[in-house]
Protein backbone atom coordinates (compact mmCIF):
# COMPACT_ATOMS: atom_id res chain seq x y z
CA UNK A 1 0.00 0.00 0.00
CA UNK A 2 2.76 2.39 1.02
CA UNK A 3 4.65 1.64 -2.18
CA UNK A 4 1.51 2.32 -4.24
CA UNK A 5 1.04 5.70 -2.57
CA UNK A 6 4.56 6.71 -3.57
CA UNK A 7 3.87 5.54 -7.12
CA UNK A 8 0.69 7.64 -7.29
CA UNK A 9 2.56 10.64 -5.87
CA UNK A 10 5.33 10.24 -8.47
CA UNK A 11 2.90 10.09 -11.37
CA UNK A 12 0.93 13.03 -9.94
CA UNK A 13 4.14 15.07 -9.83
CA UNK A 14 5.08 14.07 -13.39
CA UNK A 15 1.64 14.90 -14.79
CA UNK A 16 1.17 17.97 -12.64
CA UNK A 17 4.60 19.26 -13.63
CA UNK A 18 4.21 18.52 -17.32
CA UNK A 19 0.66 19.86 -17.64
CA UNK A 20 1.57 22.92 -15.61
CA UNK A 21 4.54 23.60 -17.85
CA UNK A 22 2.61 23.00 -21.08
CA UNK A 23 -0.20 25.35 -19.96
CA UNK A 24 2.30 27.96 -18.80
CA UNK A 25 4.09 27.77 -22.17
CA UNK A 26 0.85 27.99 -24.17
CA UNK A 27 -0.49 30.87 -22.05
CA UNK A 28 2.75 32.83 -22.25
CA UNK A 29 2.79 32.46 -26.04
CA UNK A 30 -0.77 33.75 -26.34
CA UNK A 31 -0.01 36.74 -24.11
CA UNK A 32 3.07 37.60 -26.18
CA UNK A 33 1.21 37.18 -29.48
CA UNK A 34 -1.44 39.59 -28.17
CA UNK A 35 1.20 42.10 -27.15
CA UNK A 36 2.87 41.92 -30.55
CA UNK A 37 -0.50 42.62 -32.21
CA UNK A 38 -1.21 45.61 -29.97
CA UNK A 39 2.27 47.06 -30.40
CA UNK A 40 2.13 46.66 -34.19
CA UNK A 41 -1.27 48.42 -34.26
CA UNK A 42 0.10 51.24 -32.11
CA UNK A 43 3.08 51.67 -34.40
CA UNK A 44 0.95 51.65 -37.55
CA UNK A 45 -1.52 54.15 -35.98
CA UNK A 46 1.35 56.38 -35.05
CA UNK A 47 2.73 56.10 -38.56
CA UNK A 48 -0.67 57.03 -40.06
CA UNK A 49 -1.03 60.01 -37.72
CA UNK A 50 2.23 61.58 -38.80
CA UNK B 1 -0.64 21.71 -44.59
CA UNK B 2 -0.84 24.76 -42.28
CA UNK B 3 1.47 25.00 -39.28
CA UNK B 4 -1.48 25.04 -36.85
CA UNK B 5 -2.89 21.82 -38.34
CA UNK B 6 0.56 20.22 -38.21
CA UNK B 7 0.83 21.30 -34.58
CA UNK B 8 -2.57 19.79 -33.74
CA UNK B 9 -1.58 16.50 -35.39
CA UNK B 10 1.68 16.43 -33.40
CA UNK B 11 -0.14 17.20 -30.13
CA UNK B 12 -2.70 14.43 -30.81
CA UNK B 13 0.09 11.99 -31.67
CA UNK B 14 1.97 12.83 -28.46
CA UNK B 15 -1.26 12.45 -26.45
CA UNK B 16 -1.96 9.07 -28.04
CA UNK B 17 1.61 7.91 -27.36
CA UNK B 18 1.33 8.98 -23.72
CA UNK B 19 -1.95 7.13 -23.25
CA UNK B 20 -0.38 4.01 -24.78
CA UNK B 21 2.66 4.42 -22.51
CA UNK B 22 0.46 4.75 -19.39
CA UNK B 23 -1.55 1.68 -20.39
CA UNK B 24 1.63 -0.30 -20.94
CA UNK B 25 3.20 0.86 -17.65
CA UNK B 26 0.20 -0.11 -15.53
CA UNK B 27 -1.32 -3.03 -17.43
CA UNK B 28 1.14 -4.57 -19.90
CA UNK B 29 4.47 -4.40 -18.03
CA UNK B 30 4.89 -6.99 -15.28
CA UNK B 31 5.33 -5.92 -11.66
CA UNK B 32 8.92 -6.24 -10.51
CA UNK B 33 9.43 -9.06 -7.99
CA UNK B 34 11.61 -7.32 -5.37
CA UNK B 35 10.47 -3.68 -5.43
CA UNK B 36 6.81 -4.26 -6.30
CA UNK B 37 4.59 -1.57 -7.92
CA UNK B 38 6.94 1.30 -7.02
CA UNK B 39 9.32 0.09 -9.76
CA UNK B 40 6.76 1.39 -12.29
CA UNK B 41 8.13 4.89 -11.65
CA UNK B 42 11.17 3.70 -13.59
CA UNK B 43 9.61 4.04 -17.10
CA UNK B 44 8.91 7.74 -16.75
CA UNK B 45 11.88 8.44 -14.47
CA UNK B 46 14.37 7.11 -17.04
CA UNK B 47 12.51 8.72 -19.96
CA UNK B 48 12.64 12.10 -18.20
CA UNK B 49 16.38 11.59 -17.55
CA UNK B 50 17.15 10.77 -21.18
CA UNK B 51 15.09 13.73 -22.41
CA UNK B 52 17.06 15.90 -19.97
CA UNK B 53 20.32 14.77 -21.58
CA UNK B 54 18.84 15.42 -25.03
CA UNK B 55 17.84 18.95 -23.97
CA UNK B 56 21.25 19.82 -22.60
CA UNK B 57 22.95 18.29 -25.62
CA UNK B 58 20.79 20.50 -27.88
CA UNK B 59 21.73 23.52 -25.74
CA UNK B 60 25.41 22.52 -26.02
CA UNK B 61 25.26 22.25 -29.82
CA UNK B 62 23.24 25.49 -30.11
CA UNK B 63 25.82 27.28 -27.95
CA UNK B 64 28.70 26.15 -30.20
CA UNK B 65 26.80 27.13 -33.36
CA UNK B 66 25.91 30.50 -31.81
CA UNK B 67 29.54 31.24 -30.95
CA UNK B 68 30.53 30.41 -34.55
CA UNK B 69 27.68 32.11 -36.45
CA UNK B 70 26.59 34.79 -33.94
CA UNK B 71 22.99 34.28 -35.04
CA UNK B 72 20.54 34.96 -32.19
CA UNK B 73 18.15 32.20 -33.26
CA UNK B 74 20.69 29.68 -31.88
CA UNK B 75 20.72 31.53 -28.57
CA UNK B 76 16.91 31.27 -28.46
CA UNK B 77 17.05 27.55 -29.26
CA UNK B 78 19.66 27.08 -26.52
CA UNK B 79 17.58 28.97 -23.94
CA UNK B 80 14.46 26.95 -24.83
CA UNK B 81 16.39 23.66 -24.53
CA UNK B 82 17.87 24.60 -21.17
CA UNK B 83 14.45 25.61 -19.84
CA UNK B 84 12.88 22.31 -20.91
CA UNK B 85 15.90 20.39 -19.62
CA UNK B 86 15.55 22.06 -16.24
CA UNK B 87 11.85 21.12 -16.01
CA UNK B 88 12.70 17.49 -16.78
CA UNK B 89 15.68 17.47 -14.36
CA UNK B 90 13.31 18.65 -11.62
CA UNK B 91 10.92 15.80 -12.48
CA UNK B 92 13.81 13.30 -12.47
CA UNK B 93 14.95 14.45 -9.02
CA UNK B 94 11.40 14.49 -7.61
CA UNK B 95 10.44 11.05 -8.93
CA UNK B 96 13.84 9.67 -7.89
CA UNK B 97 13.24 10.84 -4.33
CA UNK B 98 9.78 9.26 -4.30
CA UNK B 99 11.27 6.02 -5.57
CA UNK B 100 14.18 6.16 -3.11
CA UNK B 101 12.05 6.61 0.01
CA UNK B 102 10.34 3.17 -0.03
CA UNK B 103 13.28 1.33 -1.66
CA UNK B 104 16.34 2.84 0.07
CA UNK B 105 14.42 4.09 3.11
CA UNK B 106 15.75 7.61 2.46
CA UNK B 107 14.44 10.58 0.51
CA UNK B 108 17.93 11.64 -0.41
CA UNK B 109 21.43 10.22 -0.15
CA UNK B 110 24.71 11.81 -1.31
CA UNK B 111 25.22 9.06 -3.84
CA UNK B 112 27.38 10.02 -6.91
CA UNK B 113 24.43 9.76 -9.33
CA UNK B 114 22.14 11.88 -7.16
CA UNK B 115 24.79 14.42 -6.30
CA UNK B 116 25.92 14.95 -9.90
CA UNK B 117 22.26 15.26 -10.98
CA UNK B 118 21.68 17.93 -8.34
CA UNK B 119 24.81 19.76 -9.53
CA UNK B 120 23.39 19.60 -13.07
CA UNK B 121 20.17 21.20 -11.81
CA UNK B 122 22.13 24.01 -10.12
CA UNK B 123 24.33 24.63 -13.19
CA UNK B 124 21.40 25.03 -15.54
CA UNK B 125 19.39 26.90 -12.90
CA UNK B 126 22.21 29.46 -12.80
CA UNK B 127 21.89 29.75 -16.59
CA UNK B 128 18.62 31.65 -16.08
CA UNK B 129 20.07 33.81 -13.31
CA UNK B 130 22.83 34.75 -15.75
CA UNK B 131 20.31 35.30 -18.54
CA UNK B 132 18.23 37.70 -16.53
CA UNK B 133 21.21 39.61 -15.16
CA UNK B 134 22.77 40.77 -18.45
CA UNK B 135 20.90 43.43 -20.43
CA UNK B 136 22.78 43.53 -23.72
CA UNK B 137 21.45 40.78 -25.96
CA UNK B 138 24.71 39.82 -27.69
CA UNK B 139 26.72 39.84 -24.47
CA UNK B 140 24.06 37.77 -22.72
CA UNK B 141 23.98 35.26 -25.56
CA UNK B 142 27.78 34.81 -25.43
CA UNK B 143 27.82 34.35 -21.63
CA UNK B 144 24.93 31.87 -21.78
CA UNK B 145 26.56 29.95 -24.63
CA UNK B 146 29.77 29.59 -22.61
CA UNK B 147 27.82 28.41 -19.56
CA UNK B 148 25.86 25.90 -21.68
CA UNK B 149 29.12 24.47 -23.04
CA UNK B 150 30.88 24.33 -19.67
CA UNK B 151 27.74 23.01 -17.93
CA UNK B 152 27.44 20.17 -20.42
CA UNK B 153 30.61 18.65 -18.93
CA UNK B 154 28.42 17.42 -16.07
CA UNK B 155 26.07 15.45 -18.38
CA UNK B 156 28.49 12.57 -19.20
CA UNK B 157 29.57 12.63 -15.53
CA UNK B 158 25.93 12.08 -14.47
CA UNK B 159 25.57 9.27 -17.01
CA UNK B 160 28.82 7.54 -16.04
CA UNK B 161 28.62 8.21 -12.28
CA UNK B 162 26.76 4.97 -11.54
CA UNK B 163 29.28 3.03 -13.64
CA UNK B 164 32.51 4.65 -12.46
CA UNK B 165 31.91 5.00 -8.73
CA UNK B 166 30.46 2.76 -6.05
CA UNK B 167 26.79 3.65 -5.92
CA UNK B 168 23.44 2.33 -4.77
CA UNK B 169 21.71 3.70 -7.87
CA UNK B 170 20.81 0.81 -10.20
CA UNK B 171 22.38 0.59 -13.66
CA UNK B 172 19.87 -0.93 -16.07
CA UNK B 173 21.43 -0.22 -19.45
CA UNK B 174 24.86 -1.74 -19.76
CA UNK B 175 27.04 -2.10 -22.84
CA UNK B 176 25.17 -4.45 -25.16
CA UNK B 177 22.43 -5.52 -22.74
CA UNK B 178 19.43 -4.30 -20.74
CA UNK B 179 18.71 -6.16 -17.49
CA UNK B 180 14.92 -6.32 -17.89
CA UNK B 181 12.09 -8.53 -19.09
CA UNK B 182 11.15 -8.03 -22.80
CA UNK B 183 7.72 -6.55 -21.87
CA UNK B 184 9.48 -3.99 -19.66
CA UNK B 185 11.87 -3.06 -22.48
CA UNK B 186 8.96 -2.54 -24.90
CA UNK B 187 7.16 -0.36 -22.34
CA UNK B 188 10.32 1.66 -21.77
CA UNK B 189 10.76 2.22 -25.53
CA UNK B 190 7.15 3.43 -25.91
CA UNK B 191 7.55 5.78 -22.92
CA UNK B 192 10.81 7.06 -24.39
CA UNK B 193 9.20 7.77 -27.78
CA UNK B 194 6.28 9.56 -26.05
CA UNK B 195 8.63 11.75 -24.01
CA UNK B 196 10.85 12.53 -27.01
CA UNK B 197 7.74 13.54 -28.98
CA UNK B 198 6.63 15.83 -26.14
CA UNK B 199 10.13 17.25 -25.89
CA UNK B 200 10.12 18.12 -29.62
CA UNK B 201 6.74 19.82 -29.29
CA UNK B 202 7.81 21.78 -26.22
CA UNK B 203 11.04 22.85 -27.86
CA UNK B 204 9.17 24.11 -30.91
CA UNK B 205 6.65 25.97 -28.74
CA UNK B 206 9.23 27.55 -26.43
CA UNK B 207 11.48 28.59 -29.32
CA UNK B 208 8.52 30.36 -30.93
CA UNK B 209 7.57 31.98 -27.61
CA UNK B 210 11.09 33.28 -26.99
CA UNK B 211 11.20 34.60 -30.56
CA UNK B 212 7.92 36.43 -29.87
CA UNK B 213 9.38 37.84 -26.63
CA UNK B 214 12.30 39.20 -28.65
CA UNK B 215 9.88 40.77 -31.13
CA UNK B 216 7.93 42.41 -28.25
CA UNK B 217 11.18 43.92 -26.91
CA UNK B 218 12.05 45.23 -30.37
CA UNK B 219 8.60 46.78 -30.92
CA UNK B 220 8.64 48.35 -27.45
CA UNK B 221 12.01 49.90 -28.18
CA UNK B 222 10.68 51.13 -31.51
CA UNK B 223 7.71 52.77 -29.75
CA UNK B 224 9.94 54.30 -27.06
CA UNK B 225 12.19 55.69 -29.76
CA UNK B 226 9.22 57.28 -31.45
CA UNK B 227 8.17 59.00 -28.24
CA UNK B 228 5.03 57.21 -27.04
Amino acid sequence: MNSELFLIAAYAIIWGGLFGYVFFAAGRRQVLAGRVRILEELISEQGAGK
Amino acid sequence: MTSSLREKICISLAGLLFMTAIYMVFVYAPTERVMGPIQKIFYFHLSCALVTFLSFFTAFVSAIVYLIKKDLKWDILGAASVEIGLVFTTLVLATGMLWGRPVWNAWWTWDPRLTTSLILWFIYGSYFILRSSVDRQEKRAVFCAVLAIVGFVDVPIVFLSARLWRTIHPVVIRAGSIDMAPAMITTLIVALIAFTCLWGLLLYQRTRTLTLAGRVRLLERQLDGEGI
